[in-house]
């Protein structure tokens, strides 16, 4: 076993910025990373046990017990949770008699949630092994179950094949794209590999001033222009690297799952503009564990990519453009899409975000300069140089160009990915959804805003309601509090990690607070708490996560405060809501005493 | 004017907190001046004789005793003052929320080091005994708490000053040094 291990991490090198994929790898090849692996893994790449410990975890798909020979990964986002994961999840465990969180079957199956994994048009899904499992049904799972038992391939019980390269050899995955509306941006027709041919013919300093001439802004979320993050990464000295930000962890975005499945050469040649432009020799893909099954596929088409010259050395004939790709796995942190938390992932540590400035610009990967940029905007620049920033900057609003991936979801008839202008109004979006009695529309994802009828007037644009791409329809029948609010407050506590006091200790606070009242035991003040807290939030963390994880209160107190009034007594001024019989039931029991109260 | 009426207690404390208040030296015969005590280990009065104007509380709630007692004090008392870090926060008897209340009880009273004449592995469960909580709570979070005293135990001086000005009416200065702990 031990040779193994050490064969593994031989293969990264005894690189101790590869601990990812080290951990991976064994993970993989064992089911979990004992104590004994860990001292291994120390020795072998000069890291202290506590380094690698404390790399092990933080991530959510790495265990230090085994997760069993199926790992089943059950989605509970809000959206899952709209479309039936309730009974799902008591499928299965019923059909294994053991409850989420544990190994049933004598260690065969293991059952645990997790946070959103980017099929919110196909839920409920699950992971098992890598592999992804969409629109379960207690029936499906019934079966998935007895294959289970019977030892079955992950990849041969999937019993429908999606659509375009989903059904690709390489990919061969349930999973759907759901493109309902291509625009005229990424999806348009291109000529692979015209885009880095005309760089090649243009300065570095030309490349980044079409940019920003285009005023194309970061897709992630953030919007800060592109351009001129690449002039202020120039100014740095190098060696420079550029980082393409696929983890899309935001509950409710999958677009970029869509983009890399359909578009990967886009995304490849993108990067290698981007590599052009700040001369970079090395770029990462950092890719969320959650889009494992496309691994094959996209390097096969990384390969193909260094065949046809526009990868590899002195690209399209450019003597001196050499730049490579490598694929960088996360391992289930939604911090890391946060791009400095992102760039310690990618050196094998924690996913804890670091404080500005120095900005990754200045001192980011390995301490050298470096980029993250989202898949779309990366994207987006391929066709900027095709068409032209002046093609680009007509579409659009004023401070908002070009066009933008939603990726939609929840309560409508179309769930899936829509290319818009900026500046569509929601009201517009939800109708092209095939929706009826919205109550509410969560827009970029939980850390974002929700919105009630009466601001569904307004536009998607950085002007107005920005997103990262996340909008998922609540509809009139749902309990938003209980339904949406709480799953996004345990989103952010579990997801938290924990450096800044705020957010480790106050979203735990709010969540309390919030059971207190619907408990039924909460009084106008714990509302001004609330807002009292949500507020410090926004000041007090180091970066956004924390800055915005109050936002599911915060934003739904200001637009839905009467569904809360509803649950208070308003002639209490206070109420603490503490329960005697329930606080001493424990210790009555355990010593056999009928509580005296 | 009658003098205002004092009432104090130590729940789940270690009486440090009352011992601080000792510590206001012959300043006590000028609090005995300011106000009368009621239910306090300080006169020895074991139940309110009538309504009371402040209370003073040591120590969080760990069972079901020190909810009594609490609730009682909120009943008799106009102004409920959490004095010290157990009252505020649970304090050193919170160490125990951690861990469930069963685990405690086994540790305390048939597993521990110190359990050696337990031989039958009895449990205490009479039913005079206070029933111990799940967790240690802070008085707030059973009753409406009206002013809190930080420290640890909030030293002679601040609940001198403290219970002048409750008295008199005046504002209490909290200097930077009594509420930053690190």
């Amino acid at each position: 076993m031990r040779t193994t291990v050490k064969t593994i991490i031989e293969k990264y090198n005894n690189d101790k910025t590869r601990l990812m994929d080290i951990l991976m790898d064994i993970q993989n090849n064992f089911g979990f990373i004992s104590d004994k692996f860990v001292e291994v893994i120390a020795r072998e790449t000069g890291l202290s046990i506590v380094d690698v410990e404390q790399t092990l975890t933080f991530y959510h798909f790495f265990s230090k017990k085994p997760v069993g020979e199926y790992a089943v990964y059950l989605n509970n986002s809000v959206v899952a949770n709209m479309k039936g994961r309730a009974a799902v999840a008591k499928a299965f465990e019923e059909e294994l008699g053991c409850k989420f969180g544990n190994l049933c079957d004598d260690g065969k199956i293991g059952l645990y949630n997790t946070a959103c994994i980017g099929m919110s048009d196909q839920e409920p899904a699950a992971i098992i092994n890598d592999t992804v499992f969409t629109s379960l049904t207690p029936l499906k799972v019934k079966g998935i179950v007895q294959q289970m038992r019977e030892g079955k391939k992950v990849t041969e019980m999937i019993d429908v094949i999606g659509d375009g390269n989903n059904s690709s050899p390489l990919i061969n995955s349930m999973v759907f794209n759901n493109i309902r509306k291509e625009g005229p941006v990424l999806f348009s027709e291109y000529e692979v590999g015209a885009a880095v041919k005309k760089v090649t013919e243009m300065t570095p300093n030309e490349v980044v001033d079409e940019v920003k001439s285009s005023y194309l802004r970061g897709r992630g979320g953030a919007g800060f222009p592109t351009g001129l993050k690449w002039e202020f990464c120039r100014k740095s000295e190098g060696p420079r690297y550029i980082h393409c930000n696929a983890d899309e962890g935001e509950p409710g975005t999958f677009k970029e799952r869509v983009i890399l499945t359909e578009l990967p050469k886009l995304l490849f040649e993108g990067m290698a503009i981007a590599a052009y432009a700040l001369d970079a020799k090395e770029g990462i893909i950092y890719l969320r564990g959650e889009y494992k099954y496309l691994k094959n596929y996209l390097e096969a088409v990384l390969e193909e990519m260094k065949t046809a010259n526009l990868l590899g050395e002195n690209i399209c004939g450019k003597k001196g453009f050499d730049f490579e790709i490598r694929i960088q796995f996360g391992a289930g942190a939604y911090v890391c899409g946060e791009e400095s938390a992102l760039i310690e992932s990618a050196e094998g540590k924690r996913g804890e975000p670091r404080n500005r400035p120095p900005f990754p610009v200045q001192k980011g990967y390995l301490g050298m300069p470096t980029v993250v940029n989202n898949v779309e905007t990366i994207c987006t620049v391929v066709k900027i140089i095709n068409n032209g920033a002046d093609w680009f900057s007509m579409m659009g609003s004023h401070e908002s160009t070009g066009t933008k991936l939603i990726s939609v979801s929840g309560d409508c008839d179309f769930p899936g990915v829509y290319a818009i202008e900026w500046g569509m109004r929601i009201r517009d979006l939800l109708e092209i959804a095939g929706t009826e009695d919205v109550l509410a529309v969560q827009i970029g994802g939980p850390s974002g805003v929700c919105i009630g009828s009466k601001e569904f007037k307004r536009t998607i644009s950085f002007e107005d309601i920005p997103t990262g791409g996340a909008i998922t329809i609540i509809g009139k029948d749902r309990d938003i509090i209980k339904d949406v609010v709480v799953n996004y407050m345990d989103f952010f506590i579990d997801e938290s990690c924990g450096s800044c006091v705020p957010c480790r200790a106050i979203t735990v606070l709010m969540r309390n607070k919030l059971q207190k009242i619907i408990d039924g035991n909460g009084v106008m003040n714990d509302l001004d708490d609330l807002v009292d807290w949500g507020a410090k939030m926004k000041i007090a963390n180091r970066c956004g996560l924390g800055q915005t994880a109050a936002n599911p209160i915060l934003t739904t107190l200001e637009n839905f405060r009467e569904k809360y009034e509803a649950l208070i007594d308003k002639d209490s001024d206070y109420n603490t809501g503490f329960d005697l019989e329930k606080a001493v039931a424990d210790s009555c029991a355990y010593v056999d005493r009928v509580p005296n109260l | 004017m009658s003098k205002p009426i004092v009432a104090t207690t130590s729940l789940a404390g270690c009486f440090g907190c009352h011992m601080s208040l000792l510590d206001i030296d012959e300043r006590i015969l000028e609090l005995f001046q300011l106000v009368e005590f009621n239910k306090s280990p300080i006169d020895d009065i074991k139940t309110f004789t009538k309504q009371c104007d402040i209370g003073l509380i040591e120590g969080g709630c760990c069972n079901s005793e020190n909810i009594h007692v609490l609730k009682d004090f909120r009943k008799n008392c106009k102004i409920i003052v959490s004095v010290g870090e157990c009252a505020i926060m649970g304090g050193l008897p919170a160490l125990r929320n951690g861990i469930p209340v069963k685990e405690c009880l086994a540790e305390a009273y048939l597993d521990g080091p110190t359990v050696g004449n337990n031989t039958e592995g009895i449990l205490p469960n009479n039913e005079e005994l206070p029933m111990i909580l799940d967790r240690v709570y802070p008085c707030h979070e059973v009753v409406k708490v009206d002013y809190h005293l930080p420290g640890c135990p909030p030293r002679a001086d601040l609940i001198w000053e403290a219970l002048v000005a409750l008295v008199t009416g005046n504002e209490l200065k909290l200097p930077y040094e009594v509420v930053k702990f690190d």
